[in-house]
């Protein structure tokens, strides 16, 4: 969702412009369970050089740290007491009680919470990036209704402020780029680690598999409708993917075809290698995009916004698609009409998998209180669901379905040490993230006015380095 | 002649009186009266013909008044949304149903909000189950840097929305203003001073229509901007363009301005205190999204405070960060910056008048409403705790002392939802 100008504006048009958790049913509390993660989502790392714009991140140095006398959320669902979690060579050793903290530099965690660092899974930070001049507006490649060609890393712009405010306000350390959703297919998503650098490539996140982004429902529709083309309907939206994935079925059955970059992205997706986030909105719409899932052979990953995902949580659940929502953002179109605050909860009472997003450079940086107020809209109509639970939603669940849970998402052993140490409990309005670790390195420290990126945009600019 | 007096004030008395005022007592309640103050512990609230008699911890429920036990609750005045277009749209997306700014129109500065306001709109309805009891409503900006002339309504669920009409008149300066003029701050500049130029020619009875570039209703409509008595709400952003407007508001004194937005506000708060214009300002705003916010910062309403500037918080309107019901979750994330080194924050207390009584203090209705103090209008919020924490929500809701309704088209979705069981009827028949 690009910013809006600043002057009252009714949002006319909004070009948001992408393994899930089940849980075992639930007595009083909704448990969650962690599912199988597909071993064959993995993306060739890169150092091999056979695949295109190779991540070339490399972890920062840290020190064997540890955390202790916190309370500690581990994004499996767990929740540790006056305990501790430690981490050294860039990986979690440990989170519990009882650990030995011998060769480790202590930080006191009196008071303060610790949970995994927080995973955006719909951001167009880099894509949509500050400022919002039309010089900077890359994330549609809305010259065709669908680009399955286009990578949305290839649009990042990692000067982009944003980046710097959700790591400091909002613990966040990995985030997928997708670009925006005026296309029934929009292209490749990239997984980054909220670390800057001078090149994309250097933000890419190593291991990750690639998303694909898709979209139904009004946007595409209105997009190219407005100019006389298909899709000008809901039945165009399908015709016209359907017919992709056809021309598509075709290409990945040829032995040897030339390179085509939107069936070789299309390919990745019918082979599972490449995930499927689908923005969708209305129940009916999200069960017609299952089907054509099925008919095709491909598997959705994640309905994003679904907004009325609560009217077929069962539905989901039985097709293990999670759905990465809102709290309550709802009303500013047609088929956000039916949005509710109390979606997160219900899904979550169905047994589906729930993540919390932002599509938003603002909301990205307060994700863990998007979460709380979605736990609390469950909570007054009975559904308890546990912090620990819901800290999973913008950890753990967001990291499953972006294909990276088997690397980061929850404080476990051999795990990247991507973690936060909030100042309060994560889920209150009055805490704010202290300390930002990101396989290991100490990327963020609220106590240390410098540990903090200044992007060169801002640099010798009002305001460049104050506390934003 | 005194007895006459008294029973024709006491006549007009009931007549005002709304229809269902309850006299009530809450009792045991924590208390944020939203004038600054700390939250009080174990007050008691008194509420009489619709208004608010007493607050306090002394005293007790007296009286055959109702009694609410507020044991474990909290109450505030209800929320006042500084800036909004709250009751002009049903969905902004629809045209048809969006109110908020006509692009076409053949009017601007005399376009007046209060005949448009839909008491029915769902969006009042579930802002007011959020606890905001008023709001002021603006029109959006069509082919002028004038927008038109706002109202103040109240969310009751009654027909009667509006509570005044023509409570402001918005302008456009910065970049949108820019725009707006023909693509340059130094158009609209021109603008706006020939527009204030022919409104002062138009109250003096000099206006010429032959060589007017206003209409004459447009012309009419700025009078009372020029003689004051109508706020001029001037959207900007960027420092310099802050201190334009001072210096204008320098030269022509009489005028009474809102600064709106004000993004690099803080680099200015000094002079903007000085000068006793309040801001309603966007709240958490921290990223340089144009050239004239690249010192944008969380930190600029809790500066402009220090500075003691009186600001509000408001220009939410529907975005995913900028709904009206965030109103009290950014209220507590100013809070949240106080304890953030190099940041400013603002106290419990300060938080909560920049969402209540400083909102209806700039809307001129200071003591009215917008807080709970002997005299003030009955708009009151219980709360199932803290009001400024994420996770706590309105159980009570009260407009001038009547109860308010708190169900919405979401609320029956929410009810219809709560499960998926269609062994018997589908779901349509669950209702």
């Amino acid at each position: 969702m690009r910013a809006l100008p600043k002057q009252l504006v009714m949002v006319g048009s909004v070009l948001a412009l992408a393994a899930c958790t089940t849980t075992d049913g639930g007595k009083a509390e909704v448990q969650s369970a962690p599912a199988k993660s597909p071993s064959e989502n993995r993306a060739p790392t890169g150092e091999d050089g056979n695949v295109p714009f190779p991540s070339t991140y490399k972890a920062y140095p840290g020190a064997p740290t540890a955390l202790v006398g916190a309370t500690i959320f581990d994004g499996t669902g767990k929740r540790h007491d006056n305990a501790s979690v430690l981490f050294r060579d860039g990986k979690i050793v440990a989170a519990g009680t009882g650990l030995s903290t011998q060769g480790f530099s202590i930080i006191d965690g009196a008071g303060k919470f610790v949970t995994p660092g927080i995973i955006d899974i719909h951001s167009h930070l880099g894509d949509y990036p500050s400022p919002g001049v039309p010089a900077h507006s890359d994330g549609n490649e809305a010259t065709g209704p669908t680009t399955p060609d286009v990578w949305a890393e290839h649009s990042v712009w990692p000067q982009d402020p944003g980046f710097s405010r959700a790591l400091a306000n909002g613990g966040i350390t990995a985030l997928q780029i997708l670009p925006g959703s005026a296309n029934l297919m929009g292209g490749r998503s990239v997984t980054l680690k909220n670390v800057p650098s001078r090149t994309v490539q250097g933000m890419k996140f190593p291991g990750a598999p690639y998303g694909f982004k898709m979209a139904c429902g009004e946007n595409p529709k209105r997009v190219y409708g407005n100019r006389g083309r298909k899709p000008s309907t809901r039945m165009g939206n399908f015709a016209v993917n359907r017919q992709m994935w056809l021309d598509a079925i075709a290409y990945a059955e040829d032995d040897e075809p030339r390179r085509d970059l939107a069936k070789e992205t299309l390919r990745g997706v019918l082979d599972g290698e490449i995930l499927v986030h689908n923005h969708c909105y209305r129940a009916d719409e999200m069960a017609l995009v299952m089907d054509m899932a099925k008919e095709m052979g491909y598997k959705v990953t994640a309905f994003h916004h679904a907004v009325e995902g609560y009217k077929i949580g069962d539905l989901l659940r039985e097709n293990d698609v999670c759905s990465a929502i809102w709290a309550d953002w709802y009303g500013f179109k047609m088929e956000s009409y039916d949005g509710i605050p109390e979606n997160a909860a219900l899904l979550q009472k169905e047994g589906a998998c729930v993540v919390i997003h932002s599509d938003d450079e603002n909301s990205i940086q307060r994700l863990n209180q998007e979460a709380a107020k979605a736990q609390a809209a469950g909570k007054r109509m009975g559904i308890e669901i546990s912090d620990a639970t819901v800290i999973g939603w913008i950890t753990l669940n967001a990291a499953k379905a972006m294909g990276i849970d088997h690397l980061t998402g929850s404080l476990e052993e051999g795990k990247m040490a991507d973690l936060v140490l909030w100042n309060g409990d994560p889920l209150s309005v009055y805490s704010r993230p202290e300390k930002v670790w990101i396989d290991g390195a100490l990327m963020y420290d609220a106590m240390d006015r410098k540990r903090r990126p200044v992007s060169d945009f801002e640099l010798g600019q009002p305001g460049a380095g104050d506390v934003k | 002649m005194k007895s006459l007096l008294t029973l024709a004030a006491s006549a007009f008395a009931l007549i005002a009186a709304p229809a269902a005022a309850q006299d009530f007592t809450i009792t045991n309640v924590t208390v944020g009266k939203g004038d600054g103050s700390e939250p009080v512990k174990g007050a008691n609230v008194v509420v009489r013909g619709g208004k608010i008699v007493s607050v306090g911890t002394a005293g007790s429920a007296s009286g055959d008044a109702a009694v609410i036990d507020g044991s474990g609750q909290w109450v505030t005045p209800g929320i006042v949304i500084a800036l909004t277009n709250l009751g002009l749209y049903d969905v902004g997306a629809v045209g048809s149903s969006n109110d908020t700014g006509a692009r076409n129109a053949r009017f601007d500065a005399a376009i007046d909000v209060a005949p448009a306001i839909n008491p029915s709109s769902q969006h009042i309805k579930v802002n007011r189950a959020a606890g905001i009891t008023r709001a002021l409503v603006a029109p959006n900006h069509g082919r002028s840097i004038f927008a038109g002339q706002g109202a103040l309504i109240d969310l009751g669920a009654d027909p009667d929305a509006v509570q005044q009409a023509r409570a402001f008149q918005l302008v456009e300066l910065g970049e949108t203003g820019a725009r707006i003029a023909g693509g340059s701050r130094t158009a609209a500049y021109v603008e706006l001073g020939n527009a204030l130029r022919e409104a002062r020619a138009f109250s003096s009875g000099r206006w010429n229509a032959e060589s007017a570039l206003l209409t004459r209703a447009d012309a009419q409509a700025l009078v009372p901007v020029v003689t004051g008595h109508q706020p001029l709400y001037v959207e900007v952003e960027r420092a310099a363009d802050i201190r334009q407007v001072l210096s204008f508001k320098r030269a022509n004194p009489r005028l009474d301005l809102v600064l709106v937005g004000a993004s690099e506000g803080w680099l200015v708060a000094d002079e903007i205190a000085r000068s006793g214009v309040p801001v309603i300002a966007d709240a958490l705003d921290d990223l340089p999204s144009s050239f004239e916010q690249l010192a944008a910062t969380q930190s600029n309403v809790g500066r402009l405070a220090k500075a003691g500037v009186k600001v509000a918080i408001g220009r939410l309107s529907g975005g995913t960060d900028g709904h009206p019901r965030s109103a009290a979750q950014f209220a507590g994330n100013l809070v949240a910056l106080s304890k953030m080194p190099g940041a400013d924050g603002l106290s419990w207390g300060q938080a909560l008048a920049t969402i209540t009584s400083v909102p209806a203090q700039i809307a001129g209705h200071g003591g009215k409403f917008g807080v709970i103090a002997p005299g003030a209008t009955a708009d009151l919020v219980l709360w199932d705790g803290d009001p400024l924490e994420v996770s706590t929500a309105p159980t009570r809701v009260f407009i001038d002392g009547v109860e308010q309704p708190r169900e919405s088209h979401q609320s029956e979705l929410a009810k219809r939802y709560r499960d998926l069981d269609e062994s018997q009827l589908p779901k349509a028949y669950d209702w």
